[in-house]
């Protein structure tokens, strides 16, 4: 084989092909066999490689197959789960037996024959990136390098990589669904460092979608673009100034500050922490939890999207879900075990980052609807105070509601524009509290296209977020300079 | 119905997989396999919520071909799918480039025995889930009976974890282990008087059952933790002395470990690069990686490229001594590794630290509060660390320090410095050295920290 064409493709054989609604029936059967109310079984096979392109050098190149089965047997709320990755009937049947260690004897429910789902197709590509020669990859890294370096003769490393993923999944459950999903994903990655008398600032730029290499001929998501963005990022950061300390206007950029809601309110609206009573949202639907000109979505339906899934990992359809409306809650993000407690319709939002873990009420895309303001008025109005473009991370505290989150890039507002760069920023609040204080809402909403990861009980999982420029009138900046 | 792990079939398999690799062409190869079985439970309110119970193996594969490398990992180990894979990873070699640092150890370098670290707890495989239930049952229950202002749960989780590690690699080594670990944590949930709910948490964790604590004292101390932050409020922003329990302490010293690392020196991206030999802390501060001490829970007899685990001293009452290398950050840096690669079977080696201790001071802890006003720090939220700079911003939770004792419970508060002026500043360093997890630290007190609050 020519280098050329060393491809990192799918294996010639899919390791699912053998799985049936016959096999399926069979050990759902297996699995109920000593009571339960309800037993599913979640087939995944991925296939994924990666490229690190570092000192302008590809310096390693993976591949990872990953392919198993976790079975589920409820009983209540009561979940039992076993899994295995090696799919002889041997070890299926071994991890059906095992979930149904938690049912209670002589309770015997018969599982209902299997009805595929119809379902959507929210992220059709013309091709797998994973069937491309690798070279091709190569080459966008490359371009991405390039970019940055050619930028400013201060930005002294650049690290570009590249992932994607194949995964597809099987789900057969007890109560007649059978679902089949293939959701691919492409992530570009760019981190540049500037030096400049002895000073060092990093910066990044990046994107993941459910889609393949045409990602790259997107407006805004060539190589290039991301290269020279991270150079910007690392050379503006240069001469960041420390942080003020304290509670002050903030202004929230339009896209990543999604990540506001993702912190403040998505965490609080999962509904095991309702069910439980462990949220601050328990028990406030239909009150208001937000001011009136917040409306905000969970939506699972949108094209090739970082979160968007045509079916959740329990079978169901992935939906648009209304979760507060005008500053009243009206929702929250259910799994099967929290929406048969409360009594209403799954949501599609029981997802698990593998076959090795059990579902949970997960968020797909989070996003606050726009508003009627135009967002230079909105900065406009600020008379002191910071506004925050870029953000690392954040951690929300479900029980009462704290959250912090980290700025990468933002500026000083001074007299309604905006100034220095600063460093080292962090906000912290509490959700419903921060919902409250926003009094302006911009009309640019934009969904974020980077690569959000949100991680719950040790189980990670791809997600989206989006806002349009958002003011909130007093919220706690946490930098090191005091008053 | 657990499947034992199997320190000597994962060598097999191990060996296997790496003549199979040099038999597809690879110059040089090694390969990591990975047994393990998990047994995890969760009780709330009394009730059973999660029994998991799973084996799972798979195997890492590093390969080299003309100095350029490939990293693949796979979870089949039916023989003619273990070839394929070899044939196929030694393939992917072409994509990559020509990096001679890349290469695997030196034959001289290799571990040539693997000492028996006591890992492995021979109790562990009889555990059943109904004896893990009834342990997190008596933890919850302690904690919802011993006051009446505990009102909720979000559980108690027991879990344990037995798994096989092997390593073959042909610059000459071959070897396995295996251990086992086993941990208790009870969640119980207060109600505040604004409606807002309170939580927090206690743990136990040990390699061997015996080493644990008892369900109850885990169950009181959790209760006793969540009421203490009954009341909690914001403080105005100020600037104060800091002191962090072990536990908000250990979060610090697992940021210290991420810039004494030789992969971030040679990118230069610590704010440590080229600083060895200088004090990067205060003299009270002396910073051990210990992956031979037994029974310890980050204990390692060889590294992830198969040398021998060794202590290395990284700061000596405040000066850094070395960053941590794998193979290949230390030829960046020209030196030799000091043995700390991690590996993990889905990805190469990388610099990690085994068990990271602070050692514990003379001072009693309690005499580090001893301070006119403050703030003791138990819990660090958050993303705020950048180590190019150093400059640290989190989110935090503790209480208010007042003429020498906790006045009230404090939260929604961030605490900045600069990383490097915090080392630097320890002016206390507590005798009460936590010994539960792979990073060890004792109670730390700072000087002054700026606080931004309400």
């Amino acid at each position: 084989m020519s280098r050329a064409f060393v491809s990192v493709g799918r294996p010639a054989s899919n390791p699912l092909a053998g799985i049936d609604a016959a096999v399926a029936e069979q050990l759902l059967g297996e699995a109920l066999a000593s009571g339960g109310d309800y037993a599913d079984l979640y087939f995944e096979f991925r296939c994924g490689a990666d490229f690190v392109l570092e000192e302008a050098r590809v310096r390693s190149v993976g591949r990872a197959l990953v392919v198993g089965l976790g079975v589920r047997v409820l009983r209540g709320d009561a979940t039992g789960y076993a899994y295995t990755e090696e799919l002889s009937s041997d070890c299926m049947r071994q991890a059906a037996r095992t979930a149904g260690q938690i049912a209670a004897a002589n309770r015997a429910v018969a599982p209902v024959a299997l009805t595929p789902l119809s379902s959507s197709d929210r992220y059709r590509l013309p091709e797998s990136s994973l069937l491309r020669p690798g070279l091709d990859k190569v080459a966008l890294l490359r371009r991405a390098d390039a970019a940055a370096r050619a930028c400013d003769p201060r930005i002294v490393r650049v690290e570009a990589s590249l992932s994607e993923e194949w995964r597809e999944i099987l789900v057969f459950t007890s109560d007649g669904r059978l679902a089949r999903d293939e959701q691919p994903m492409l992530r570009l990655g760019v981190h540049a460092v500037a030096e400049e008398g002895g000073r060092r600032q990093g910066g990044r730029s990046g994107t993941a979608l459910r889609r393949g290499l045409e990602l790259f001929a997107l407006p805004g998501h060539a190589p290039e673009d991301h290269g020279r963005e991270a150079a910007r990022l690392a050379l503006e950061m240069l001469h960041a100034e420390e942080a003020p300390a304290g509670p002050m206007e903030v202004v929230l950029g339009p896209g990543e500050s999604g990540i506001l809601l993702h912190e403040a309110v998505g965490h609080g609206l999962e509904a095991d922490f309702n069910r439980k009573r462990t949220s601050n949202y328990t028990d406030q639907i239909g009150k208001p939890v937000a001011s009136s000109l917040c409306n905000v979505v969970d939506d699972a339906t949108v094209g090739h999207a970082r979160g968007t899934i045509n079916v959740d990992d329990e079978g169901n359809s992935g939906q648009r879900n209304l979760l507060i409306e005008k500053g009243i809650l009206r929702g929250y993000l259910q799994d099967r075990i929290s929406a048969r407690h409360f009594g209403c319709a799954a949501t599609g939002n029981g997802r698990r980052e593998s076959f090795r873990c059990q579902p949970l009420p997960r968020m797909t895309n989070t996003m606050l609807l726009a508003g009627q303001d135009a967002p230079e008025d909105i900065i406009r109005s600020v008379k002191r105070g910071v506004y925050a473009r870029h953000f690392s991370g954040g951690q929300v505290n479900i029980a009462n509601g704290d959250f912090v989150f980290s700025l990468t890039e933002s500026y000083l507002i001074e007299d309604g524009k905006l100034t220095a760069p600063l460093r080292g920023v962090n906000l912290i609040g509490n959700g419903p509290e921060v919902l409250r204080q926003v009094t302006m809402v911009g009309h640019d909403f934009k969904l974020s296209e980077g690569t959000w990861t949100c991680g719950k009980d040790g189980q990670s999982v791809p997600v989206g977020v989006g806002t349009p420029t958002v003011k909130i009138a007093c919220i706690t900046v946490g930098g090191t300079r005091t008053p | 119905m657990s499947r034992l792990p199997d320190a000597r079939r994962c060598q097999e398999w191990a060996e296997q997989m790496l003549s199979y690799a040099l038999a597809a062409g690879a110059e040089a190869a090694e390969v990591l396999v990975r047994d393990g079985c998990e047994l995890e439970v969760k009780v709330r309110l009394g009730e059973p919520e999660l029994v998991k119970e799973a084996g799972s193996r798979a195997f890492g594969l590093r390969v080299l071909r003309d100095h350029r490398a490939a990293v693949t990992y796979s979870s089949d180990f039916a023989d003619a799918a273990m070839r394929q894979f070899a044939r196929e990873s030694v393939e992917l070699c072409d994509l990559a480039e020509p990096d001679p640092l890349a290469d695997l150890p030196e034959r001289h370098e290799m571990a040539r025995e693997v000492p028996d670290l006591d890992l492995w707890d021979e109790t562990a495989p009889s555990l059943d889930a109904t004896q893990v239930l009834r342990l997190a049952k008596q933890g919850e229950q302690a904690a919802l009976l011993c006051d009446p202002r505990v009102t909720n749960s979000e559980g108690a989780v027991g879990s344990r974890v037995m798994g096989a590690t092997a390593f073959a690699s042909s610059a000459g080594f071959s070897g396995g282990y295996r251990g086992t670990r086993l941990s208790l944590v009870v969640s119980p949930v207060c109600d505040d008087a604004d409606g807002k709910k309170r939580n927090g948490h206690h743990w136990t964790s040990s390699r061997f059952a015996s080493g644990l604590l008892d369900p109850e004292t885990v169950g009181l101390e959790a209760a006793r933790r969540t009421l203490a932050k009954l009341g909690s409020r914001k403080i105005a922003t100020c600037q104060v002395p800091a002191v962090f329990a072990p536990e908000a302490a250990r979060a610090l010293l697992g940021q210290l470990a991420a810039v004494v690392s030789g992969g971030a020196a040679w990118r230069k991206s610590t704010y440590l690069a080229a600083r060895e030999g200088t004090a990067v802390a205060s003299p009270l501060v002396t910073v051990v990686d210990h992956p031979l001490l037994p029974r310890a829970p980050g204990s390692r007899p060889f590294d992830g490229e198969g040398l021998a685990g060794r202590p290395n001293t990284v700061v000596s009452e405040g000066v850094l001594r070395t960053v941590l290398c794998d193979t290949y950050s230390a030829r960046k840096l020209g030196r030799p590794s000091t043995g700390s690669a991690g590996r993990g079977v889905g990805g190469g080696p990388h610099v990690s630290t085994s068990n990271f201790i602070l050692l514990g001071g003379k001072t009693p802890a309690a005499e580090l509060e001893r301070v006119p006003q403050g703030l003791y720090v138990t819990d660090l939220m958050g993303f705020g660390f950048n180590p190019v700079t150093g400059d640290w911003s989190q989110g935090a939770s503790g209480f208010w320090i007042d003429s020498g004792s906790r006045a009230y419970p404090v939260s929604e508060i961030t605490i900045s410095i600069n990383f490097d002026d915090l080392w630097k500043s320890i002016d206390g360093v507590g005798d009460d050295l936590d010994t539960r997890s792979s990073v060890q630290s004792p109670t730390l007190r700072v000087p002054r920290i700026t606080v931004a609050g309400g």
